[in-house]
């Protein structure tokens, strides 16, 4: 796909004159980045549900890493959202709302794929660590925008039920090095639950909503 | 070192009867968590860790039945008060950049006569057992309370050290895209109502690095650096960050040298 426009970016991304701490001879940006990658999958080991391979970076996480901190090239950035859409898989029955109870729940679960969890569930999304939802859940964080009444502001269309459901499934697509997970792509969170969660944010009748 | 467990122990009630208060508005939550805290400084369980890391610093230990007395923290064989506040450092006798865990290992190896795997077991204590090594943690950090923060980067290997542990803090991977980066690289930013600490600017890292190693009176634990990085790892979706690992000093490092010109105010306590 757009793997090698990715890598060659990030080549470039690399080349960037790195900032040398007092030593004629310091190893490129690109060698430290390498020499980190090489570092850290020597100081891990496995735990539970959490194999090695959560450590090799896919393309998105590669590039996404070498520019945190810079600027991000927006052709860099397109190729990344494009790439991360057409990876999208929509849901087969063409429905993408489900039900906003369920989807509170998912909002609510923190648990989910960290090496003390129980690999059977549940896994949840965890939005409310980073988003404002309903409005009677005090606790909330503040690394996303807030999310409530998002259907309310936006309006109740096809579009936008199509939008929230891309973006929960895979972030990437939308928002280039967004911090967001990308809930469907990686297997986080079932195609059930991503419509589940889109009712939350898309249903009249979801508190999000009120 | 005087101890008042009673004093110590009025934290940890304070902690369950004001636990609760989610009450009105964000306002008003916020402003409870803030008095909850306010009122955990009044008194610190960690001083029980620092007397036990003191006490048990002293006793011969081991097989070759020695105390850690000679250990070399990075100023001379003996000295504690304010070597925390210079590491993680280079050291010539093991040609390795290490942090104060992972010193405090070796000291227990040549000093001791302890196998690495003996000295390095059981690192984070738990409801069963108290981890020797927090204690050790908690004494000798606690002879650099109020002593500024100069982690140096004179040697090849602290400066190849930092460079590292920076670009591991942005590193992202796992099931959710994480970095360190993700929760920690901008101001003023919460998850849920935990504030974040933004650990790429000063004041930032200051505030954070120079308030661990803490009591955490949700875990009834003093917790140690290295348990700081290995929880957050678990957090992030990662693998489990191995004790004293190279990734763990190489973060240490960089962490803690962006913390320089901070008085040092450890072991805290936090919720």
């Amino acid at each position: 796909m757009q793997r090698r426009q990715l890598s060659r970016a990030l080549a470039a991304a690399m080349a960037a004159p790195a900032i040398l701490i007092g030593c004629v001879t310091s190893p490129s940006d690109a060698e430290v980045a390498a020499k980190a990658a090489t570092v850290l999958k020597a100081s891990f080991r496995e735990q539970g549900q959490a194999r090695l391979d959560r450590l090799v970076q896919d393309d998105t996480q590669q590039t996404c890493s070498a520019y945190t901190g810079k600027a991000l090239p927006k052709d860099i950035a397109a190729q990344i959202e494009n790439a991360n859409l057409a990876m999208i898989k929509w849901p087969a029955d063409g429905k993408l709302v489900g039900d906003w109870k369920n989807g509170e729940k998912i909002a609510q679960e923190g648990r989910g794929m960290q090496y003390s969890d129980d690999p059977k569930g549940p896994v949840g999304a965890n939005c409310y660590a980073c988003h404002q939802l309903a409005p009677q859940e005090l606790s909330y964080g503040t690394i996303g925008p807030s999310l409530y009444q998002f259907g309310k502001l936006r309006g109740y269309t096809d579009e936008n039920r199509k939008y929230a459901y891309g973006k929960v499934y895979n972030a990437e697509g939308y928002s280039a090095c967004t911090n967001m997970p990308r809930f469907g792509h990686k297997g986080i969170l079932t195609e059930q639950q991503i419509k589940d969660v889109v009712a939350l944010l898309m249903d009249p009748d979801s508190p999000v909503n009120k | 070192m005087v101890v008042e467990p009673r004093r110590a122990l009025k934290g940890a009630v304070l902690g369950l009867v004001l636990v609760a208060p989610l009450v009105l508005g964000q306002g008003s939550t916020v402003d409870e968590i803030a008095k909850y805290r306010a009122a955990l400084q009044d008194g610190n369980p960690a001083e029980l860790w620092e007397a036990r890391g003191a006490d048990l610093w002293l006793q011969k230990r081991g097989p070759k039945n020695a105390s850690l007395e000679q250990c070399d923290l990075g100023l001379g064989a003996g000295v504690v008060k304010g070597a925390y506040a210079q590491l993680p450092r280079y050291f010539a006798d093991a040609d390795r950049v290490m942090d104060l865990e992972t010193r405090i290992v070796w000291c227990m190896v040549t000093l001791q006569g302890y196998t690495e795997a003996d000295a390095m077991k059981g690192p984070f204590g738990g409801p069963d057992r108290k981890a020797d090594m927090e204690a050790y943690v908690a004494f000798v950090t606690s002879e650099s309370r109020g002593i500024k923060m100069n982690v140096a980067l004179r040697h090849p290997k602290e400066q190849e050290a930092y460079r590292l542990g920076e670009k591991m803090f942005y590193f992202r991977g796992g099931t959710h895209d994480f970095a360190c980066a993700t929760c920690h690289g901008e101001d003023a930013k919460r998850i849920r109502l935990q504030d974040l600490p933004n650990l790429t600017q000063t004041q930032g890292a200051q505030k954070a690095y120079t308030t661990w190693p803490a009591y955490r009176v949700s875990q009834g634990e003093l917790r140690s650096f290295q348990w700081r990085l290995n929880d957050c790892f678990r957090q992030q979706r990662f693998p489990e960050l191995v004790f004293t690992s190279d990734a763990s000093i190489a973060l240490t490092m960089f962490l803690a040298h962006n913390a320089n010109g901070a008085a040092f105010d450890a072991p805290a306590i936090k919720r």
